[in-house]
């Protein structure tokens, strides 16, 4: 019997098996719920916080800086509209072993 | 109608209106207030046009009727959590007085909205002036009744109630009872029961959150009350079932009354196979017998009087099933799609990506596709079907499924309580249609 008959959704998992060999073994369990659960993670560093504002007493506010969004820590007060989105990449649990 | 095979579809563009990213889209009751939410926590609402003897042949148009800012960005320091003020869900109360109320929900906390008009003002105050400044009362000599005079129309629009402080998860879904006094409230793991009129209090009557969480395996994605049984109401969840509860039987409805799930044939099981059978919408139909599903790749329609499986199943894009591989990878098997019935149960619409929309007739049994888009309609065009192209040779006309463009996706629909008049939302474009009147 020809064993070339292979359902559509069988032949693109085995395309992302052999590109991501480590997928989880739990095919749509944790992982996604887990992501799902998390979303708005944002890391807040009170020490970076209180470390930026002593700065702050001793500099005026930094006018020419444009406010780079990735640079949170000792330059300026943080707020949570600068600090960067922790997005909870399933890029990063798809390649990791 | 609009599917007749006689003549063209005659599906007209009537509307096209810019915003942030919509992200809900909800007729009221009656039809002529249609609500949509975006991604900027804003509602904005548009009020059908009265019918007039010069538009005999459609019915009104829809304009801006109030625009209001519902929700606003919030930071959780406690959980280092950022609550976004992206507007999930609208659901409208029944008209009781001359005010409109609807309910808005971001992710952790729902508004009730009055939305009033005010089309008079006071005028002719013996103690100040017009524009508000107090007079001399030594030169007041005369009483005056102030009387109420004719102003132009202002929408207002107040928040009477906040319901905060009773999710954990992100909330998914709101649903009004039929007994317009309570509503539920759906996250990933919990469904709150709320009294309309009580914000410091919420019940909760549904809990599948695990003791440990290592133990999740599935999770709630949508829930909403039978629109006839006050006790009734429905959850689904991304394993592809659906759980009836009746609140008459306890008080913690976590064993559910029915369970709606198609056996699966385990030879087909794949790697993607729960993923794709994740129900994202679940829409009680008109009537109350049926209850319609979307899963990533179809619509199913269910008996609510038989568990086993589906009595109807339409395909909405099955050429994708060989694409699976690439829209994991790019995220698009965990869109969202939202469904819905038309006024007498007898059409379902859902969308689909390329900014197609698909509507299926249950009694014909025929389906379309179609397009919503500003290059290729102007206003009171009829709307041209499309067609995908799964593989082989393309006809002329025919989109193949790797020209089709995935960011543009159609995830929320509406569609008029009475009318022929659907609300379609693209990313950032809202569109309306409507079959053409002969």
């Amino acid at each position: 019997m020809e064993d070339k008959v292979t359902s559509p959704e069988k032949a693109e998992e085995a395309k992302l098996k052999a590109r991501y060999p480590h997928l989880g073994q739990k095919p749509g369990g944790s992982d996604f719920l887990r992501k799902r659960l998390q979303k708005g993670q944002k890391y807040f560093d009170s020490g970076d916080y209180n470390m930026a504002k002593a700065k702050m007493k001793n500099k005026q506010l930094p006018t020419a800086a444009a406010p780079d969004k990735t640079e949170v820590t000792g330059d300026h007060i943080p707020t949570p509209q600068d600090l960067p989105q922790r997005k909870p990449s399933l890029v990063a649990s798809k390649l990791a072993g | 109608m609009w599917l007749n095979q006689e003549r063209s579809t005659d599906i007209l563009f009537l509307f096209g209106y810019t915003a942030d990213i919509i992200s809900t889209v909800e007729f009221n009751h009656s039809g002529e207030l249609l609500a949509t939410g975006d991604k900027g926590g804003r509602v904005v609402i548009f009020q059908q046009e009265q019918e007039n003897k010069t538009q005999t042949h459609s019915r009104g148009e829809y304009n801006v009727y109030s625009t209001f800012q519902s929700h606003e960005p919030e930071f959780d320091y406690l959980k280092s959590l950022e609550i976004e003020e992206k507007i999930n869900k609208i659901r409208w109360l029944p008209q009781k007085n001359a005010a409109q109320f609807l309910l808005s929900t971001n992710d952790k906390t729902i508004k009730l909205w009055k939305i009033s008009e005010r089309d008079k003002r006071p005028e002719g105050y013996n103690l100040k002036e017009e524009d508000g400044r107090y007079r001399d009362p030594t030169t007041v000599t005369t009483l005056r009744v102030p009387v109420f005079r004719p102003m132009d129309l202002m929408v207002e629009a107040s928040p009477r109630r906040i319901f905060a402080n009773a999710h954990t998860y992100h909330i998914n879904s709101i649903s009004i009872n039929s007994d317009y006094e309570t509503y539920l409230s759906a996250d990933d793991l919990r469904i709150n029961l709320w009294h309309l009129e009580i914000t410091d209090r919420s019940f909760n009557i549904v809990d599948i959150k695990p003791a440990n969480m290592e133990e999740l395996t599935e999770v709630i994605t949508a829930a909403e009350f039978h629109p006839n049984s006050c006790n009734t109401f429905v959850y689904s969840s991304s394993k592809g079932t659906i759980r009836l509860c009746d609140m008459r039987a306890s008080a913690l409805c976590d064993r559910h009354s029915k369970l709606f799930e198609e056996p699966e044939d385990p030879s087909n099981r794949s790697f993607f196979s729960e993923i794709i059978s994740s129900i994202s919408d679940v829409k009680f139909s008109h009537s109350g017998r049926y209850m319609m599903t979307r899963d990533y790749l179809s619509v199913k329609i269910w008996d609510l009087n038989m568990e086993n499986r589906p009595v109807e199943t339409y395909q909405v894009h099955e050429y994708l099933r060989s694409k699976l591989c690439s829209l994991y990878e790019n995220d698009c098997i965990f869109d969202k799609f939202e469904c819905c019935w038309n006024g007498s149960d007898s059409v379902v619409m859902t969308g689909s990506y390329n900014n197609f929309f698909r509507m299926f007739d249950r009694n014909t049994k025929r389906d379309i596709t179609l397009e919503a888009s500003r290059e290729n309609n102007k206003p009171r065009t009829v709307l041209k079907p499309r067609k995908v192209c799964a593989s082989g040779k393309r006809k002329k006309d025919e989109i193949s499924v790797d020209s089709l463009d995935f960011n543009k996706k159609i995830l929320h629909t509406a569609w008029h309580p009475k009318e022929n008049i659907i609300a379609v939302a693209t990313t950032n474009n809202l569109y309306i249609f409507q079959d053409k009147v002969n």
